[in-house]
């Protein structure tokens, strides 16, 4: 079992034909996705790879294949045209790779949403992976294990980093979701704690957080209030100096608010098993399983 | 991307703010002239990005172009928060019968644009946030409708009791929040917004962030941005396409991605040592970036150790092992490299290094305790 993603997800690709977008394709194909479409407009009507049929728009795609989950690779002048157009023709989970959107694209893309029912991961995120057969995105499959430990993250790379110490000392995962290191994302902490807490198959919950923004405090008081898994959390930005955006467009201390020292602190009142380094996450498990 | 006050007050006028003249000078001279055409005293402001303006000396009134000549002469060159002024704002000085703040941020809690509003103007803020968040009215707007003109009233009779005074002020906010949209703005502010003595509001000092994100799409906005405003190590990693930020340690570190290039940066003082530098090589592998990196990394004094962390996804690793080498063929890297590196295309990358001499480690902790340690620092964990 998992969460958001899994045998039943009918991936359609926007932006299939492009440098990333066929790259990553291929990538889930060959990890077990099942990748029904893809949608690049003027190209409708080829053949990705020739077993993928390519589509104008979401809409004849989503009619044609029955797709229920987007993931979109297409560059950002682009990217909240293609979250509105998947969302508009009833996709239900869109997933937002592209890193660079507008913030103020971002505030008229999320009420859209809203309004549809319809769910966005990220956008500037690497995806999901529901190990061994299903993934949407960029993680790499052979660093992770199937298993029972829920990983959720704002972060890519340094995903991959604790995802690397989990698989390796054998913590496989049920699912993981890096959720995007912009200041306004479709889907916060609080969600996936709320589903990893639903999904049987889950165990307990690792979560990486890093500075700017209240999610990592609001998802501690969740955790107080309603999630009876063990979690252990990790905050990245501890040296980060004020007003200074850390590369991720949403990691950034504003005057004293959003640094880790107080994200940290909220996980210890939440009795999150607080990590200080990547390595400190097996240990701190064990410790609760 | 932040803009000059004086650069913000143009474009607020474009949109039809009242704000008052003013001009900019380079040098005493033309603060002179400047002065000299408004025949009236004047304020001398700094133009850097940075708060705290008056507190550090770089705001002074002149009262004839003389004291303006002397002024500028003052504040010219002066370092404000470690940036260098390089640029006065000379405008007129106005009798203001009182001061107010309006400000636009788009929240993350609320994922919305919203306006805020003081009766506590000409002062910091935050520190107003933090001290008696009750003199701070919010409003969260929904951006499919924007600033309606009842919501905007009624913030405005908030901070003026009389009707017309209110009007000007919703006016003013209305504008204000098309702006954002306009120039793609992640802050604007207008503080203080004055009251001059004949009861007219101007807009006499504006703040303007624009996303990042929104320059390309915003080339003439993109256009205004002051090189000379930022460290010079930091114009040349975005020129390079990297993301780099100047700390003041020894540990100079190069890792892909940015949480794991924070999480490196905090495992160095995990380790007792201090990071000199945030730096994200990014998602893409080229060679290319990793000679522009140690470049970069090198030219710093303080560095005594470079730390590579690479977790290979999309990132190749022979790509950075290729670029390593060919950045150390082409200039003299004169402190130890210590160099960490995992993932795609390991074995390959393992074997161009030891190929050219240098040792690769697989471990992240390893990697920063020998990084540390031939930093000067201990190496031991805190």
């Amino acid at each position: 079992m998992s969460i958001l993603v899994d045998q039943r997800t009918r991936l359609l690709v926007q932006g299939i034909t492009g440098r990333d977008g066929s790259f990553h394709t291929r990538q889930m194909i060959a990890y077990g996705t099942k990748v029904v479409a893809g949608v690049t407009p003027g190209k409708g009507g080829q053949l990705f790879d020739g077993v993928v049929p390519v589509f104008d728009t979401v809409a004849d795609a989503v009619q044609e294949t029955q797709a229920n989950t987007a993931v979109i690779y297409v560059p950002a002048a682009f990217a909240a045209s293609a979250i509105f157009e998947a969302a508009d023709a009833g996709i239900g989970l869109v997933v937002c790779i592209t890193e660079g959107i507008p913030v103020l694209d971002m505030t008229r893309v999320l009420p859209y949403l809203h309004e549809r029912g319809a769910r966005l991961i990220g956008p500037n995120c690497p995806g999901l992976i529901s190990p061994p057969q299903t993934k949407v995105g960029i993680i790499p499959g052979v660093i992770c294990r199937p298993g029972r430990i829920g990983v959720v993250s704002r972060s890519g790379t340094l995903t991959y980093e604790i995802v690397h110490q989990l698989s390796t000392q054998g913590y496989g995962q049920s699912t993981c979701i890096g959720i995007g290191g912009d200041p306004l994302i479709g889907t916060t902490f609080l969600h996936c704690l709320a589903a990893f807490q639903a999904d049987p198959e889950t165990d307990a919950v690792v979560m990486i957080g890093e500075i700017g923004g209240t999610d990592e405090q609001q998802a501690a008081e969740f955790v107080t209030q309603a999630v009876k898994k063990p979690v252990v959390g990790f905050i990245a930005g501890q040296t980060a100096p004020p007003g200074r955006r850390m590369g991720h467009a949403g990691a950034i201390i504003s005057g004293s608010s959003g640094t880790a020292a107080e994200k940290m602190a909220a996980f210890a009142r939440a009795g999150i098993g607080v990590m200080k380094r990547p390595a400190d996450v097996v240990p701190l498990l064990k410790e609760r399983l | 991307m932040n803009l000059h006050e004086y650069q913000a007050r143009a474009i607020l006028a474009q949109h039809g703010i009242p704000v008052p003249p003013g001009e900019v000078a380079r040098t005493a001279d033309e603060a002179r002239a400047i002065a000299a055409r408004f025949a009236r005293p004047v304020v001398v402001k700094a133009q850097v990005h940075a708060g705290g303006r008056g507190k550090a000396g770089g705001v002074k009134l002149a009262s004839d172009p003389a004291a303006a000549a002397a002024a500028a002469a003052q504040i010219l060159g002066m370092t404000i928060k470690g940036l260098t002024v390089h640029q006065v704002l000379i405008a007129p000085s106005v009798a203001i019968a009182r001061e107010s703040y309006l400000g636009i941020i788009v929240d993350r809690a609320s994922q919305r644009p919203v306006v805020m509003v003081s009766a506590a103007g000409g002062i910091d803020i935050e520190e107003v946030a933090a001290q008696t968040p009750q003199q701070i009215q919010r409003l969260a707007v929904d951006p499919r409708y924007g600033l309606l003109p009842h919501q905007a009233l009624g913030l405005a009779l908030r901070l003026y009791r009389d009707l017309p005074t209110a009007r000007a002020a919703a006016d003013i906010m209305r504008r204000l929040y098309d702006t954002c949209y306009a120039v793609g703005a992640s802050l604007v502010e207008i503080n203080p917004l004055a009251t001059t003595a004949d009861g007219a509001l101007v807009a006499l000092d504006a703040k303007l962030v624009i996303d990042d994100n929104e320059l390309e799409r915003h080339p003439e906005i993109a256009a205004l941005r002051d090189p000379s405003a930022e460290a010079p190590a930091e114009v040349a990693a975005r020129q390079a396409g990297l993301t780099f930020i100047q700390l003041d340690g020894s540990v100079g570190c190069c890792v892909n991605g940015a949480g794991l290039a924070m999480a490196t940066m905090d495992l160095v003082k995990y380790y007792g040592g201090a990071p000199a530098n945030f730096l994200d090589i990014g998602g893409s592998s080229n060679p290319q970036k990793v000679v522009d990196a140690l470049r970069i990394i090198t030219a710093d004094p303080d560095v005594r150790a470079i730390l590579f962390n690479i977790f290979g996804g999309i990132t190749r690793g022979d790509d950075v092992a290729n670029g390593i080498v060919e950045a150390t063929r082409q200039f003299r890297v004169a402190v130890p490299l210590v160099i960490r590196l995992t993932g795609t295309n390991e074995a390959l990358a393992v074997q161009i290094l030891t190929k050219a001499g240098f040792v690769a480690l697989t471990d992240m902790d390893e990697a920063v305790r020998q990084a540390v340690a031939r930093a000067g620092g201990t190496g031991a964990a805190a």
